[in-house]
């Protein structure tokens, strides 16, 4: 309604402004849950420019992604660019604010206008590779990210990227669905794809006959590394400690139990077991974002729940409230990146359901509702949350914005499983 | 190789025969219709060529065929239960046999590999999976199998039988798979 409303004022205005279609590969139709009321998030408008339109459109796409604001669209590049942004106009449009975006000798100039006081608020130079280079996506997204901390206070999350699995292998695409890239290589069968903390690695297990070792790659290089300790047998569930120096993981044994193991990935040593099933499983460990603690699953009430403990091992306890033959199977935890929360699935009527639990009160908010939904992993804003979803027909991973409800689909070719999302990538402050 | 030297002997008995001459004697009058005796001999030297070849191959026939029927009940499946990784009933009298030609072969030994279908979260059905190679592994030494000859590994939901979504294509899913490591040719029957 509000679009079309500044689209008749465009078209009124007979301005060079076009009213276009959401061209960027948003689906309007995707907000399910609209639990925001339009006209409480500041309306922002890229300001249009010379050249650099594709700079405009990943930053316009990007500030929409944040869900900080709503985006008015309006057609990049019109056809006179005047150097004096008319305020007037975009306080007609009831635009709060406005993102210049121009050339300079090192990249580019970034402007935050405040429309309502026809002023320049916040204005920084950013160098930014050529188009055709691997990095210049991220170099622009991390424009959005700032663009949004200047705002908001905290930065956004377009410069991050998700790892998934797609038949057997794994990838990495941008935060926006863009630049897919294979990981690993065809012929490996992995599972569970894991971030280290600064981004620059990744741990996942990979299958061979009869064990499965978690490999430790370095991005940069492609080459990977046996992880010490887990040469034999088949060890799943990798995750990495805060500050990158051990990893924990799941072996399952030559006595059908799973129990969970860290190890130091800096010196390779140092294996050390947290827990002792005998008859029960222990797997999917996840830090606590102080390193302290790990939640993780458990099936020693008869199904898998979520527990918890310290890194050590010790003082394990019930995390996610259950009751016992009543409450659904409770998996893949993700402690949130604020400790405030840990993400779960649990199956509600046979098919899982993403929840969030509050760890100081053990409350839960059950997230979604239609289809099936699983393996929700946390953006680094610890608002927004990927998970994998069927509810378009084919199982692909979907991003929610826990405040206002708002989803959207990265859409990837194939059935995509086990989503997870790295911290901010490349040097932007937290 | 055995059916080959059964052949040899029988030709060579067959040539034997052949060459040994009946002696000349006035033939009595009045003579019968002549017996073509040549053609009778080789007819029996045929005889006994072809019998042992039907014996030769029916020992080898038969061999292979108990090797197949060995192997059939060694690696044939047993199946779970949703999110179950109890020994079904039914599947009993298959690990019986499984564990009877683990104990008359001492030389085989075998991998056990749990699967599952792809409604339970992924990773979990590792663990799963594992569980339900062990009930099997747990079934066969209570048997008196060897532990030695046993190893287990999961496959979670990796490795789908029947990749369709369907109860009868997860019924399918959920087993345990028993693929020989060593010493599976050439297997002796159990007593």
């Amino acid at each position: 309604m509000n679009r079309l409303l500044i689209t008749g004022l465009l078209l009124a205005a007979a301005s060079p402004l076009v009213a276009q279609d959401p061209a960027p590969p948003i689906d309007r139709g995707v907000r399910v849950g609209i639990s925001y009321q339009p006209g409480t998030r500041p309306r922002l408008v890229m300001l249009p420019g010379p050249g650099l339109d594709s700079v405009r459109a990943i930053v316009g796409r990007d500030l929409d992604y944040s869900d900080r604001f709503e985006v008015l669209p309006l057609e990049p590049g019109g056809s006179t660019v005047t150097s004096a942004v008319n305020y007037q106009l975009y306080r007609t449009l009831g635009a709060d604010y406005g993102i210049e975006v121009r050339a300079d000798a090192a990249g580019v100039v970034v402007r935050l206008h405040d429309i309502g006081g026809g002023t320049v608020r916040q204005e920084q130079p950013f160098a930014i590779p050529a188009e055709s280079a691997p990095e210049f996506r991220m170099a622009v997204h991390r424009i959005s990210d700032e663009a949004v901390r200047w705002v908001t206070g905290t930065p956004g999350v377009a410069a991050t990227r998700l790892l998934v699995l797609i038949d057997k292998r794994a990838y990495r695409v941008d935060s926006d669905g863009a630049a897919m890239t294979a990981v690993t290589p065809a012929a490996e069968t992995i599972l569970s794809p894991t971030w280290s903390p600064d981004g620059r690695s990744v741990a996942y297990t990979k299958f061979l006959d009869g064990t499965g070792p978690i490999m430790l790659q370095d991005l940069a290089t492609g080459r990977s590394q046996r992880v010490a300790g887990t040469e034999s047998q088949l060890n799943i569930t990798p995750a990495f400690s805060p500050d990158g120096r051990t990893l924990a993981f799941a072996r399952t044994d030559q006595q059908g139990g799973t129990d969970i193991y860290a190890v130091n990935v800096v010196d390779q040593c140092c294996l050390r077991r947290l827990t002792v099933g005998r008859f029960a499983d222990n797997l999917s460990p996840t830090y606590a974002p102080d390193g302290r603690r790990i939640a993780f699953v458990s099936t020693r009430p008869g199904t898998p729940q979520i527990y918890a403990m310290s890194s050590d091992g010790t003082d394990q306890e019930l995390l996610a409230p259950y009751d016992y033959g009543a409450t659904g199977a409770s998996n893949a935890p993700e402690w949130s990146p604020d400790g405030a929360s840990v993400a779960f699935h649990r199956d509600i009527d046979r098919s899982p359901q993403v929840f969030i639990l509050e760890v100081g009160s053990r409350r839960f908010k059950q997230l979604t509702s239609s289809g099936r939904n699983s393996d929700p992993t946390w953006a680094p804003d610890g608002r927004h949350l990927a998970f994998v979803s069927d509810r378009s027909g084919r199982q692909q991973v979907w991003i929610i914005d826990t405040e206002t409800g708002r989803i959207r689909q990265i859409g990837l070719f194939g059935q995509v499983r086990l989503p997870h999302w790295s911290r901010r990538l490349g040097g932007v402050a937290r | 190789m055995k059916s080959r030297s059964l052949m040899v002997f029988a030709l060579l008995a067959a040539a034997a025969c052949g060459g040994k001459k009946p002696a000349e004697t006035p033939p009595p009058a009045p003579a019968p219709a002549p017996i073509d005796s040549t053609a009778i001999k080789a007819q029996m030297r045929q005889d006994s060529i072809d019998a042992a070849e039907a014996r030769a191959r029916a020992a080898a026939e038969a061999a292979a065929q108990l090797q197949v029927q060995l192997s059939a009940q060694l690696t044939a499946l047993i199946h779970f239960d949703f999110d179950k990784s109890d020994i079904k009933s039914e599947d009993q009298a298959n690990l019986m046999r499984k564990a009877a030609i683990l104990k008359a072969n001492p030389a085989l030994s075998i991998q056990i590999a749990g699967n599952c279908d792809n409604r339970g979260s992924d990773e979990y059905n590792l663990a799963l999976g594992n569980r339900r190679a062990a009930a099997a592994q747990r079934y066969l030494i209570n048997q008196g199998v060897a532990a030695g000859q046993i190893s287990i590994v999961s496959y979670g939901e990796e490795r789908p039988v029947d990749p369709a979504n369907s109860e009868a294509a997860w019924a399918m899913n959920r087993n345990d798979q028993f693929t020989p490591t060593a010493g599976g040719n050439n297997l002796m029957a159990p007593k």
